[in-house]
């Protein structure tokens, strides 16, 4: 039935089908990550009163410009539109969603990228053989099986064998980032004076003094905390410590009210969002789908210029420190990490590279991917025991 | 007033605004909704000509408030005039505190800024709130419970109800995700460079010295540098700068000219890093394409 119709129909039965269609393509959307509420619906039902039903494009542009919030959704909407309202087979394809089940449907499948569900699917994966993690899944999903350990505070990470003790260590690293957030803040209370009078509430608080000003209100500086950016590297060089940094980024991203996290191997990828699941495990769940296909090699530069180009302007603000979690083993080219170093240093107020490998003993920096990297840190430390992760944070404290 | 579409896309065209299709049903459906449209585009696309055309549409006042970070209550919806209660206080020495105070919490001492003026005008203005990306959290939520109500408690005063609801238009740069609650209360738009005829039609109609030919030359080529791997892609205002520049020259075809389109980029890259890509040779390969 074409819109037309839908439109032009009289009497209930026609209102109701037509209640019952745009149900049909909101829940549609909704199943493609559209947020779309109660009110939308009202609304979308006003556009149609309004007589924008009588043409396909009239009715998409209104539509597309009430149902969509972000640039995401706005790119495929056309396309969910058409399928869902132009198509052949309107007729059984609303049935099946109505049924709660658009992924069926071929053309719509196609258009719709849906991380959420593939995470659901990864985590069942997982769940159904836990011991058995595949050999060639780098990234998160090998350093899950790999990093089995013994909790001690001086203990290398990559030393660390007995599954409870890794298990007590990762406890350990989401609470440092806790305890991180928590220090951070009373300090730059403490030590920030209020500067000028506070004008309002002074006046208020003297009117009773017949306008004397006996008592002074200052006005207070805000609050700003330090955002705290983190790149982690999980190539398969680092998969020993990918594990423990994870439940640290998790630690970080729960406690403090700006931070981000992203990872890299080959290709950069944003992991704020699947890991501010409250629940750790289901969060590394979803992070292993999103590490697939992770290589051997690591490209720090062109990761850092992914970064840099795409995410920076979004992430980075004056008080951000960015902190690189990687060993350094640049597999791509070594001088376009200088010069991807040098951009971000100009940009944010401090880089920490953490390395693991500082800890081992007779180890000098020279992976050319370091020497490229070294001249922009403004903190090169070691990250191999939760002992030297408890130490950044008087560094990161002062700034 | 309701205007309908066809309305709308005639008025922004006498307003000179070269506007995308789909605009018109935008500004419709702000009407019939009740709803705030957002805005979301890069840099230099023309969010902010949009508003605008909008109040030359509507025959109305444009009332903006350029978001930064810090902005507060006082800086954008309403300030009392310390200087001016103070004088007051001094001025009635001697009378009761409740009666200096009925004095100087009153609407002669207010001070309107943006918002609050938006609410208070005859007739319903164009609200733009510029970059709302830009301001902290908190100011955002503040912003939601204004536009789901239109009306400002002042702790002092008491309620102010809206005499017009104004039009109101936000644009964002996605220098910070915005929230979710704020999305889905608007109406989202998403601002576009403008294809070669969309954008020779601008240049024409801005600089109208320029000419169709010109004009024409001048929207490909920036089309065509803007697919160059570019750290900061020149937006309309940038291609405007650069007609102007050419027409000043006196250059009537690019062509003819590849000397002056070369020293004239200076207009359109704004980073050094963009203007070593951009050599010579790379600008006459471009205009070779052009022509």
């Amino acid at each position: 039935m074409s819109a037309r119709a839908m439109a032009f129909g009289g009497g209930d039965a026609a209102a109701r089908l037509i209640a019952e269609k745009l149900a049909a393509f909101l829940r549609t959307l909704r199943d493609n990550h559209f947020a779309v509420g109660l009110r939308e619906g009202q609304d979308a039902a006003r556009i149609i009163a309004a007589g924008y039903a009588a043409r396909p494009n009239a009715l998409r542009a209104a539509f597309k410009h009430l149902l969509c919030t972000r640039k995401s959704d706005w790119d495929k909407f056309d396309g969910l539109f058409d399928a869902f309202w132009l198509g052949q087979r309107v007729r059984s394809r609303s049935m099946i969603s109505n049924a709660a089940q658009p992924a069926n449907i071929p053309s719509l499948k196609t258009l719709q990228e849906k991380p959420a569900d593939e995470g659901r699917q990864a985590a069942t994966d997982q769940l159904s053989g836990p011991g058995d993690a595949p050999d060639n899944r780098a990234g998160e999903g090998r350093a899950e099986g790999a990093s089995k350990a013994e909790g001690l505070d001086d203990v290398d990470f990559r030393k660390m064998t007995d599954p409870a003790q890794i298990e007590q260590a990762h406890a350990v690293a989401a609470r440092l980032a806790r305890a991180m957030r928590t220090r951070l803040t009373r300090r730059d209370l403490a030590r920030r004076r209020g500067r000028g009078l506070h004008l309002r509430r002074t006046i208020h608080r003297n009117v009773s003094h017949g306008g004397a000003f006996i008592s002074l209100v200052k006005r207070r500086r805000k609050p700003r905390p330090l955002r705290l950016v983190i790149l982690l590297d999980a190539s398969g060089s680092m998969s020993l410590y990918t594990g423990v940094f994870l439940r640290f980024i998790h630690g970080v991203l729960d406690e403090f009210r700006e931070a981000e996290a992203l990872l890299f191997h080959t290709r950069l990828a944003h992991v704020s969002d699947a890991m501010k699941e409250k629940d750790a495990a289901r969060a590394l769940d979803r992070l292993a789908m999103m590490a697939q296909g992770a290589g051997g090699g690591t490209k720090i530069g062109e990761s850092l210029q992914t970064f840099n180009r795409s995410h920076a302007s979004r992430v980075i603000h004056s008080r951000t420190c960015v902190m690189i979690v990687s060993d350094g083993y640049e597999t791509g080219d070594a001088a376009l990490l200088g010069i991807e170093m040098a951009a971000l240093a100009r940009r944010c107020r401090r880089i920490v590279w953490l390395n693991p490998m500082i800890g081992w003993e007779g180890y000098a920096p020279e992976a050319r991917g370091i020497k490229a990297a070294l001249p922009y840190m403004d903190l090169y430390a070691p990250a191999h025991t939760l002992n030297s992760l408890a130490a950044l944070e008087p560094y990161l404290a002062g700034l | 007033m309701s205007l309908s579409r066809e309305e709308i896309a005639e008025r922004l065209a006498g307003a000179g605004y070269i506007a995308d299709p789909d605009l018109a049903t935008a500004i419709a459906l702000m009407q019939l909704l009740q709803r705030p449209l957002l805005l979301e585009g890069e840099a230099g696309v023309g969010k902010t000509e949009v508003a605008k055309a909008l109040a030359e549409v509507h025959h109305t006042k444009l009332i903006r408030l350029q978001c930064y970070e810090g902005l507060d209550q006082s800086a954008a919806l309403y300030e009392w005039n310390y200087q001016r209660q103070l004088l007051a206080i001094q001025a009635s020495h001697g009378k009761a505190a409740a009666e200096i105070e009925d004095q100087i919490f009153s609407e002669k001492y207010l001070l309107e800024r943006p918002l609050l003026a938006a609410i208070r005008q005859p007739a319903p203005p164009v609200l733009l709130i510029d970059e709302v990306d830009r301001a902290d959290e908190e100011f955002e939520s503040f912003l939601l419970e204004l536009l789901s109500d239109f009306q400002v408690s002042i702790p002092e005063l008491g309620t102010i109800a809206a005499i017009s609801i104004p039009h109101v238009v936000l644009t964002s740069n996605a220098t910070r995700e915005l929230s979710d609650a704020l999305r889905r209360r608007c109406l989202y738009h998403y601002v576009d460079y403008p294809d070669v005829d969309r954008e020779a039609r601008i240049v024409m109609a801005r600089i109208p010295a320029a000419g169709a030919t010109l004009s024409l030359q001048i929207a490909r080529m920036v089309e065509a540098i803007r697919k160059e791997d570019l750290r900061k892609v020149p937006g309309v205002a940038e291609t405007l700068d650069w007609a102007a520049a050419l027409v000043g020259l006196d250059v009537r075809d690019l062509v003819d000219a590849p000397e002056v389109v070369h020293e004239t980029m200076m207009c359109l890259l704004k980073t050094r890093e963009d203007k070593a890509r951009m050599p010579r040779e790379v600008t006459e390969r471009l205009l070779r394409h052009v022509a």
